[in-house]
């Protein structure tokens, strides 16, 4: 089996696997690009939609049914399904890829609206804050912890589907595993496989030191010392509030 | 319809394979899940490594599992048992984390009273932490449900036996009524599935019906399902 480690290993290090039309920096480029795209739609339909329920309710059970009902279809399915009725190209995998996105974008904005202490909220509104005010300078920062988790989940979701996209064909770093599967090459599909891993765990990382450096600030910004330490205290009480306070 | 009245056979074949291949890394996944879980809560850097490894295995995407998997395992491409492995380990790592959640939810003036009374540790572990961690671990259990029946049709694109087979084959003839079917029987399964563990929950948990006592798992086990909308589930 060791042999197979060494040819995969041989077949990542050569260098003219890396360069031209094929090679892996393009194939990255192409897997960061669909992955880049997805997300920039679905953000543009689940964060408006999730701030709106979370700071107004309106609509949660809905949205929480509708989140689960997607949940459970399968990605291949809709993916095969939009590029049959849609025809080749990007856009239809994109489509089904945002279909996919929504929901857990959708839930992590809603869940970190959500999150915050409402005695927060009513002491924003009491300081005689808009709405808009209230969602944008206090809900949004205090619940950008707990939104950060959605996003990530988010995120890579849609780096490993993307990855599936290569089987309609696109490109993508999935590339690598079908054309590997078809001429009997294990070394490249694991050497592909190897490299979503990796490009997965990077992102992920990435995102972790994001949210590193955003935090913090993102509550300080506003000079909201105050309601850090009442959110400290509310969680240091009861169990449940500890419980809801912590990282999705 | 005519499809798959006519070839209503295959499809109920396919979907046998796609419930056993969803339905045994669940049930792995708990049996090793509960006594990690119980481990880790007590021990401090277990408990560190147990979380750190879960996050960083749930990361990996599935259809590169399923590819990096074989070579680790000595099988073939085609193995039915990488998808079980592979799906094991997203299990473990979903659940792991739900069990520690699980058994910290249950309060410790019990385990104190039980202890009072005279209960072994492994009688208190069974008949106390147990029991009363079951609303959360079945919230887990049903996330690791959905996200693994609709895991198990990504194995199809290497060519392993389920309903993803229709999708693959569908896309191949463009055939548009073979590909919704799958999509159908797919989501039939999964809500199939879920409506077992909610029953089977009921079953099992026959004092959460009496009132608020329980409250406080109700709150952990809405929370975990929070959460895991959140996090967990992604078809990868």
């Amino acid at each position: 089996m060791s042999d197979i480690f060494t040819d995969t290993f041989a077949w990542l290090t050569d260098p003219d696997h890396w360069s031209g039309s094929g090679g892996i920096a393009t194939r990255l480029l192409e897997h960061l690009e669909y992955s880049g795209l997805v997300l920039l739609i679905a953000a543009a339909i689940a964060v408006p939609v999730g701030l709106f329920i979370g700071h107004t309710g309106h609509g949660r059970v809905a949205a929480v049914a509708f989140a689960g009902a997607l949940r459970a279809l399968p990605t291949l399915g809709l993916l095969v399904l939009f590029a049959l009725l849609a025809g080749s190209g990007l856009m239809p995998p994109v489509w089904a890829l945002v279909i996919l996105t929504v929901p857990p974008l959708l839930a992590g904005t809603y869940a970190g609206i959500s999150s915050v202490d409402p005695t927060v909220v009513d002491a924003a509104r009491a300081m005689g804050m808009t709405e808009l005010q209230v969602l944008f300078r206090v809900e949004l920062p205090n619940g950008l912890q707990v939104m950060f988790g959605g996003i990530r989940t988010a995120v890579l979701q849609v780096i490993a589907t993307v990855s599936v996209v290569a089987y309609l064909p696109l490109g993508g770093l999935g590339r690598y595993l079908f054309d590997g599967l078809v001429l009997q090459d294990f070394p490249r599909m694991l050497g592909g496989s190897l490299l979503i891993a990796a490009l997965a765990i990077a992102v992920d990382l990435v995102l972790a030191v994001a949210e590193r450096i955003f935090l913090p600030h993102g509550l300080s910004i506003d000079s909201r010392g105050g309601h850090k330490a009442a959110g400290d205290l509310a969680a240091a009480a009861p169990a449940g509030a500890a419980v809801q306070g912590g990282t999705a | 319809m005519e499809w798959f009245l006519a070839n209503s056979g295959t499809v109920f074949q396919r979907a046998g394979e796609h419930l056993v291949l969803a339905l045994i890394p669940m049930v792995l996944g708990l049996l090793i899940s509960v006594p990690l879980g119980q481990l880790a809560r007590r021990n401090r850097t277990l408990r560190t490594v147990v979380t750190t490894a879960s996050s960083l295995l749930y990361t990996i995407p599935s259809l590169a599992l399923f590819i990096i998997l074989p070579p680790i395992l000595g099988t073939r491409i085609l193995d039915p048992l990488n998808v079980v492995v592979a799906l094991t380990i997203y299990a473990v790592a979903l659940l792991v984390r739900a069990a520690m959640d699980a058994f910290d939810s249950v309060d410790d003036d019990l385990r104190m009273a039980a202890v009072s009374m005279g209960f072994k540790p492994a009688a208190r572990f069974l008949q106390i932490d147990l029991p009363l961690s079951l609303p959360v671990l079945f919230a887990g259990l049903r996330v690791v449900s959905v996200s693994n029946i609709s895991l198990v049709s990504v194995a199809a694109l290497l060519g392993v036996g389920n309903l993803g087979i229709l999708f693959t084959d569908g896309l191949q003839r463009t055939f548009v009524t073979e590909v919704v079917v799958g999509i159908i029987a797919i989501l039939l399964l999964a809500l199939v599935m879920d409506t077992v563990l909610v029953l089977l929950e009921k079953l099992l948990t026959p004092w959460t019906r009496a009132g608020a006592a329980t409250a406080r798992q109700d709150s952990q086990a809405a929370k975990f399902i929070a959460d895991a909308e959140v996090h967990a589930e992604a078809a990868r």
